[in-house]
């Protein structure tokens, strides 16, 4: 057994999934956009899966565990990142999320984040010895979190910073949460939605006008509820077989918003019907069960909790993605990874998909 | 490597096989969730994509044109554009509030209003921001498609009244359809639709509508069409003749310029209207549109009310044309011999109180015929007590006074023909005899539409013949009333009105015409008592004229009224009379002329020379209408 990982190491049942996702993905851009100022879009697309798959080789080159060494510098430095987007960030859309790099390269660091957090959970998490994980860890772990999630939620961005939660929930989960904590977690939660409700005065005002909308989507026709409500149109329209591809009304003349991003799955629901629906679901289903699988395969817990937390992550996104397009969530923002267009969460999914690889690989090596 | 737990290989396959589950179980939710929207519900949403698809456009029917009895134009439509602003976009109407105002000349405060009015209309229904766009309005809107979305153009038939006040009160107006005829309607008018409110517009709705068209187009998400779906043509509306005669129409209504009052000319035979004029008026042109509050209050609050058709609605005192009536009643109930007479003094004692005949030195030995050339009051005070009110009141109804004559045009008013009967029912008292010596006069109660005053003069000379009056040409089931007179009365009653205008010293002399049995009979009603205009030293009166011809079973029948005059009514209403009927005797020999030299009948008189000004221009008065006869004026 050689002490170099090899190219046929690589997970290609996983990559042969992702490849599918990724050409409905590219399909679906194709047919939203080619008839409107935006034709072309689905060839940008193709150069970012390119510089994804070239980020995600490299990422599967650097041993996991030299990252997991770096863990505490990561998050300083990450915590740092979010502190200067703050303070000199730019604006886009009404949120500060970016920092120019200078020569055309804007980094958008809370994206970054996510990728930090799941190094520093992993570390923090393989640093526990015993099966049962103590309420003292359990507050370390909650607080290192919310940190970040705390400033994203500043800039403000409360889609990614709920994105960070799931990675903190399943580590917790995996370093052995005793069910008792858990039980009282779920009913602080519960008891907390009534808070939140009560507090959402200080929201922003767009956060506020999402929720409204998210709960009266009649009454807001042009705002977030009608982006809601030509969502489930779409949706609703496509039917069982859908109305064939390019031949989508509701993605067609424009109805849809964001249809070739946020919104990819309801413009795909419409064109390809409940079917090309259950097919997105099944192909996401069985990314996240081979996921599951290479934690479960892997050589340690650093790399069991690498894996799950790009799991969670991912995972994550469909759920509230899936559930925005059919009005059972608020819009927050999230794409659907490896199908909505953009750089940002395309070259992320390949940066988690690097590290998931980085730990299969080194499963045989000692 | 640090002193964290590298190698730990404790792998919890447990928990992650519970992750493996729960990730299937939400995955089957999220699909109940798409099942529930595409499968089950997936009707329902179909149906709002295709709402949110498919724009419906209606194709405005444009409404029948009106023609006079020779085929003028009076009322066609022409196609227009309505400026529509959408309102479904708050935040990019307040960005684009204030090009569209600089764009469109409408002032901020102006738009702000009206957007205002329409705050609590559902979202989608965009507000008519400018209804007649000129050129460079719609040049504007088109050149602006792309940045400013939220206006439309809306092309829309708009009335177009040739003549401007011409007719105005007969023809009525059009205006928006109101909540109570759309509830009428059973969903036939949707709000915004023009229907007729006035006159002719309203009378005849029915014909004069036509069915809208529909336009079906696929529109994008920010409301530009995309393509045409299916076309469904408008049905036009379908053109009315009237038996208006523009000539005649013209000339009375250029006699009745600046005054106040009405005239009906009629033909005596059929009870086609021949010309209709109600002074003061207004032009309907400015209700084509969309009439500026400030205007309506203007119109609708203005004390002359220019909105009364005074033809058909004005209740007035006849005066002395109502001794038609008595002469008629007198001869024809045989209850007072031809010969009686009396002598006129000037004045008369009745029941004690004093009344004046309207000449104060008298007219001496009076009987009928020269009581009704000289109009002397006297004589019919005393014929009027002869006859008693219920008498007076039999000829009178059995003439048509104090009913509505059947005309078509809504809200025609019935005026009052008093009885002993009528003063029971209504005041709960007996007649006051002295009442009958005013009413003999046609004074007091007794009050007449200028519409019955012609019906009832064309009923007489005809013999008791009573037509049915009305505008539309082709008018079916007039319904024609018989009431008998006798031939004697009829002779006697005619060559009294003949004198009125033919014998030196008639009240009407001044207005005899060559070659042409014109009778007629003049009336002046007061407007305040006898002692009152003495005191005062004005007297503002009603000056009517009562004009037919010829004598026996005449052609045509005109009744004028001049309002508020100083002139009796030989003086004041007499010359438009007067006019009409020689305009429409000139016409009428010019036909017979044409005919003799072309040896065929002329496509009716002027109508060859006339449809040019007709259609394109207001009427001048007076002269250049000759020519519209073949200069056959003398």
């Amino acid at each position: 057994m050689s002490d170099r990982p090899q190219i046929k190491d690589f997970d290609w049942t996983l990559l042969a999934i992702v490849a599918a996702i990724n050409l409905l993905g590219l399909l679906e851009i194709y047919s939203s956009t080619h008839a409107s100022a935006m034709a072309g879009m689905h060839w940008k697309q193709m150069i970012w899966l390119g510089v994804g798959v070239v980020v995600m080789f490299i990422m599967s080159q650097i041993d996991y565990h030299t990252l997991l060494d770096q863990a505490p510098i990561l998050y300083i430095a990450g915590v740092a990142g979010l502190l200067v987007v703050a303070v000199i960030g730019f604006s886009r859309l009404g949120a500060k999320r970016w920092i120019s790099l200078g020569g055309g390269f804007n980094l958008q660091v809370s994206e970054l984040m996510k990728l930090i957090i799941i190094i520093v959970l992993a570390r923090y998490f393989s640093e526990v010895r015993t099966d049962k994980l103590t309420l003292t860890d359990i507050c370390k772990v909650a607080v290192l979190t919310l940190i970040p999630v705390a400033l994203i939620l500043k800039q403000p961005d409360l889609g990614t910073a709920l994105v960070l939660v799931p990675v903190l929930i399943i580590g917790m989960f995996l370093a052995g949460i005793e069910w008792k904590h858990l039980a009282v977690g779920v009913v602080l939660i519960a008891l907390l939605i009534p808070v939140a409700w009560n507090m959402r005065h200080h929201l922003k005002p767009y956060q506020q006008q999402r929720i409204e909308t998210f709960l009266h989507p009649e009454e807001d026709q042009r705002g977030a509820g009608y982006q809601i409500l030509q969502s489930e149109i779409a949706v609703g329209s496509g039917g069982f077989w859908g109305k064939g591809f390019g031949k989508g009304s509701q993605n067609q003349l424009g109805f849809v918003p964001v249809r070739y991003s946020d919104f990819i799955l309801a413009a795909l629901a419409e064109e390809q019907g409940f079917i090309g629906v259950c097919v997105v679901l099944l192909l996401y289903l069985g990314l996240i069960l081979r996921l599951v699988d290479n934690a479960q395969k892997a050589k340690d817990r650093a790399g069991m909790y690498v894996v799950m937390g790009v799991a969670a992550i991912l995972g994550f996104h469909v759920l509230v993605n899936a559930s925005m397009v059919i009005g059972y969530m608020p819009v927050t923002g999230i794409p659907l990874p490896l199908m909505s267009y953009g750089g940002s969460s395309i070259a992320f999914v390949f940066l988690a998909l690097g590290m998931v690889m980085n730990v299969r690989l080194r499963r045989f090596v000692n | 490597m640090g002193s964290w737990n590298i190698n730990d290989q404790r792998i919890p396959q447990e928990r992650l096989a519970l992750v493996s589950y729960l990730s299937v179980v939400l995955v089957v939710l999220l699909m109940v969730g798409f099942w529930k929207l595409q499968v089950v519900q997936s009707g329902h949403f179909l149906d709002l994509a295709e709402k949110n698809r498919v724009r419906s456009i209606p194709i405005i029917a444009p409404r029948g044109p009106m023609l006079d009895r020779e085929g003028r134009v009076l009322v066609d439509s022409y196609p227009s554009f309505s400026i529509l602003l959408l309102r479904d976009d708050p935040k990019g109407l307040e960005k684009t509030l204030a090009q569209i105002e600089d764009g469109l000349g409408i002032s901020d405060e102006e738009l702000r209003q009206e957007l205002d009015a329409a705050k609590f209309e559902p979202k989608f229904q965009p507000v008519v921001i400018k209804p007649a766009a000129s050129q460079a309005d719609i040049a504007f809107v088109e050149s602006h498609r792309a940045d400013l979305p939220l206006l439309e153009l809306l092309m829309v038939q708009r009335r177009r009244y040739q003549n401007g006040e011409m007719l105005a009160n007969t023809i009525g107006y059009v205006g928006e359809v109101s909540e109570q005829q759309m509830d009428d309607s059973d969903g036939h008018y949707r709000p915004g639709d023009i229907v007729g409110k006035a006159g002719l517009e309203r009378e005849y709705n029915d014909q004069l509508e036509g069915t809208d068209g529909m336009r079906r187009v696929v529109v994008n998400s920010v409301g530009k069409v995309m393509r045409t779906l299916d076309n469904v043509e408008a049905v036009p509306g379908r053109p009315i003749q009237l038996t208006i005669d523009y000539d005649l129409q013209a000339i009375a209504e250029a006699d009745m310029a600046n005054k106040i009052g009405a005239v009906v000319a009629m033909d005596a035979h059929t009870g086609e209207i021949l010309a209709m004029v109600s002074r003061p008026t207004f032009d309907p042109n400015d209700f084509a549109v969309r009439i500026p509050k400030a205007e309506w209050q203007k119109l609708n609050g203005d004390k002359e009310t220019p909105l009364l058709n005074r033809a058909i609605q004005a209740q007035l005192a006849p005066g002395s044309v109502f001794k038609i009536v008595m002469a008629t009643a007198m001869l024809d109930s045989k209850e007072i011999p031809e010969s009686y007479g009396v002598f006129c003094p000037g004045h008369a004692n009745f029941y004690g109180r004093e009344f004046h005949c309207w000449r104060p030195q008298g007219h001496g030995e009076v009987e009928l015929h020269k009581a009704l050339v000289d109009s002397c009051d006297i004589f019919f005070y005393n014929i009027g007590k002869l006859l008693g009110i219920d008498k007076i009141a039999y000829y009178g109804a059995g003439l048509g006074l104090g009913k509505r004559t059947g005309v078509d045009l809504p809200s025609e008013e019935t005026g009052l023909m008093p009885s002993e009967e009528w003063v029971q029912r209504v005041y709960h008292r007996k007649w006051y005899a002295g009442e009958t010596i005013s009413v003999a006069v046609g004074q007091g109660a007794v009050t007449v539409t200028p519409i019955q005053l012609a019906r009832m003069a064309a009923g007489v000379a005809s013999g008791g013949t009573l037509v049915q009056p009305h505008l539309l040409k082709g008018f079916l089931n007039a319904k024609t009333e018989h009431f008998p007179l006798s031939d004697n009365a009829v002779e006697q009653v005619t060559q009294g009105l003949f004198g009125v205008v033919n014998e030196p010293g008639g009240t009407g002399y001044h207005l005899r015409l060559q070659n042409i049995d014109f009778c007629g009979k003049s009336g002046t009603a007061q407007l305040m008592s006898y002692d009152a205009s003495n005191r005062l030293g004005t007297k503002k009166m009603d000056g009517w004229f009562v004009g037919f011809a010829p004598r026996k079973n005449p052609d045509i029948v005109v009744a004028a009224i001049v309002q508020d005059t100083v002139e009796h009514g030989g003086e004041a209403a007499g010359p438009v009379v007067h006019d009409i009927v020689k305009m429409f005797y000139d016409k009428k020999s010019a036909r017979t002329q044409q005919q003799a030299t072309t040896g065929a009948p002329a496509p009716t008189g002027a109508a060859s020379a006339v449809p040019a000004r007709a259609t394109t221009s207001q009427p001048l008065p007076g002269a250049p209408l000759v020519a519209a006869v073949g200069g056959q004026r003398p």
